[in-house]
């Protein structure tokens, strides 16, 4: 129940992230979520992408450097205390998380994590009924 | 004021004839202690007696930067080493440096050279010079500080780095003479007057700035706002060190310590010896070292050679400014840097593609070097520790191999240009105008 996300290596340039959305884009490719990790000279943008096959296919022809990633996808409850419940439970079993990013609306919130040990991330979460996403119900 | 006045104003046709003489003694010299310069001159077929003028020097081989790397380390040196008491060490164009070793003897000469140009200036008895080039393997920093001590004047061996405790110490001491870099003169103006001081706060009044091109513009800066007097001092590593070559107080020029080191101007491309006053490569030959002498080494210091006797009343002969270099060696914060050095660490890791892009600029009146660099595509990862994990190992190499800190960029997979020649691999901002 991991998601394949798609990391792009980019230049703290302007332009940029423009120039990755205009290529997938062109291409079909829908965005489900993206975060961007920057240093002073340089960024890692994050992507959660439709077709994740094509989406590197088609930025390496650009000459992207990009690799893929295994991540969680869970669905939470919207409210407050929800997703404290839930690291609560990763941080007791020891699981560290990397990197996350998140984006809520209406009653749900969907959050994107990259922990340190995938499997076992997923067993808690399943564990604690909580709502994992798969490729399907991203869409 | 004058240093040594048989040396320094020597009629012309005497010193040919002392220069004609120690070429004559070096050559011999060479000739039987260097297997480098033995091999070049059988290869010539000439004999040491066939060097007996001055004029004669035209028949002797060069040498480059590239026989000092090929005959790397103690190669060229031609005492043996019960006779060398010193060794420094420079950039070469490749992973290996430069290695100079000196006898005692050369140390003898450099001092004097030191203590004639820092004359020329106007130091004396009772000055105190803050020598603020780095001390260690580059020549700068020893040289400058035997010279003073030479001389008889009070050496305060500062180093480079701790701007802060330099400046008390040259409050609290009344220091009057500074030798450092011109581009670290004007950072310890910017300096002064962030503590609200200016060159009035200070008792300095002559600098000996060196060990990297500078202009009349910064000439006049450094002036005003240290309310000094500022002179050129020139050297290099492979010949001597700095005192190969200095100002005096007419500013016109600066006098070769030619009974040491003979000078000639060359064509860069065709190695023809050009007339007096055309611009062309300087070609120094260390008339009276021992430890490492050099014949006809190619500098690749662009320049021209004044005639004429100078109102100073010095009669050795002057160059203008260094107009460029014939070959790519930038020279930043008064340390060479070959972009050959930074290509040979680039190569050593796999993680990035062999190109790349110096950026040289002057911030704050400090050089500035940022080394960008294509990241392969297969070497990306989605971890941000082990991309900056890339990015330091990458910078703490070149800190090791050029002796200077760079700030490494990472850029994207093919976006260097990727066009042949020197040129569009550095871009120098900085203005030197």
């Amino acid at each position: 129940m991991t998601i394949k996300q798609l990391s792009v290596f980019l230049e703290n340039k302007s332009g940029r992230i423009n120039e990755v959305t205009k290529v997938l884009g062109e291409n079909g490719i829908n965005m489900q979520a993206f975060s961007m990790a920057e240093t002073t000279d340089f960024g890692i943008l994050r992507l959660i992408v439709s077709d994740v096959d094509k989406a590197v296919e088609v930025l390496r022809a650009k000459n992207f450097a990009v690799v893929l990633t295994d991540v969680v996808c869970i669905c939470c409850p919207n409210v407050a205390g929800a997703l404290s419940k839930i690291l609560e439970k990763l941080a007791a079993h020891q699981i560290f998380i990397e990197y996350m990013y998140a984006f809520a609306q209406g009653d749900q919130a969907n959050i994107v994590i990259r922990p340190s040990n995938l499997e076992e991330c997923v067993r808690l979460l399943a564990e604690e009924d909580c709502h994992i996403l798969d490729r399907k119900q991203l869409q | 004021m004058i240093w040594n006045k048989n040396k320094e104003c020597m009629s012309r046709d005497e010193l040919r004839d002392l220069q004609g003489k120690r070429l004559h003694k070096l050559v011999d010299l060479v000739y039987h202690n260097t297997p480098f310069y033995r091999e070049k001159m059988q290869e010539l077929d000439l004999l040491p007696d066939d060097i007996r003028t001055i004029d004669d020097i035209v028949k002797l081989p060069f040498t480059t930067k590239a026989d000092l790397r090929d005959n790397y380390p103690m190669g060229l040196v031609a005492a043996p080493m019960t006779e060398i008491v010193r060794i420094h060490a420079s950039s070469g164009t490749t992973g290996n440096p430069t290695i100079v070793g000196y006898t005692y003897r050369d140390l003898e000469i450099w001092k004097e050279v030191t203590a004639r140009a820092l004359t020329a200036y106007g130091v004396t008895r009772g000055d105190i010079v803050s020598v603020g080039y780095g001390y260690g393997l580059f020549t700068g920093g020893l040289g400058a500080h035997y010279g003073v001590e030479h001389l008889g004047a009070t050496v305060l061996p500062t180093s480079t780095g701790n701007t802060e405790k330099h400046i008390r110490l040259l409050r609290d001491l009344g220091v009057t003479g500074l030798a450092c870099t011109p581009s670290y003169a004007l950072y310890l103006a910017e300096a002064l007057n962030k503590q609200g001081l200016t060159g009035a706060d200070l008792k300095l009044r002559i600098g000996a700035f060196g060990a990297e091109p500078w202009t009349e513009n910064m000439r006049r800066e450094i002036e005003e706002r240290l309310g000094i007097q500022a002179y050129n001092i020139y050297g290099l590593s492979e010949i001597m060190g700095p005192g190969v070559a200095y100002e005096c107080g007419c500013k016109n020029g600066s006098h070769i310590a030619e009974d040491h080191f003979y000078p000639e101007i060359i064509n860069p491309e065709t190695g023809e010896v050009l007339p007096l006053g055309q611009e062309g490569e300087l070609v120094l030959t260390t008339l009276t070292k021992t430890g490492m002498p050099l014949l006809r080494y190619r500098t690749k210091d662009l320049t021209t050679l004044m005639p004429g006797t100078c109102d100073c009343g010095r009669t050795s002969v002057r160059f203008t400014r260094i107009l460029g270099r014939s070959d790519d060696m930038l020279i930043i914060r008064g340390i060479n840097v070959f972009p050959s050095q930074v290509e040979a660490v680039i190569l050593e890791i796999p993680e990035i593609a062999p190109c790349y892009m110096l950026v040289v600029d002057r911030k704050n009146n400090l050089d500035t070097l940022e080394v960008q660099v294509e990241l392969r595509p297969d070497s990306f990862s989605d971890d941000m520790g082990s991309m900056l994990a890339l990015k330091r190992k990458l910078s703490d190499r070149l800190k090791s191999v050029l002796s200077i800190s760079a700030e490494v960029k990472l850029v994207e997979p093919n976006s260097l240009p990727r066009s042949e020649g020197k040129s569009t691999r550095v871009i120098d901002k900085r203005v030197l105008a």
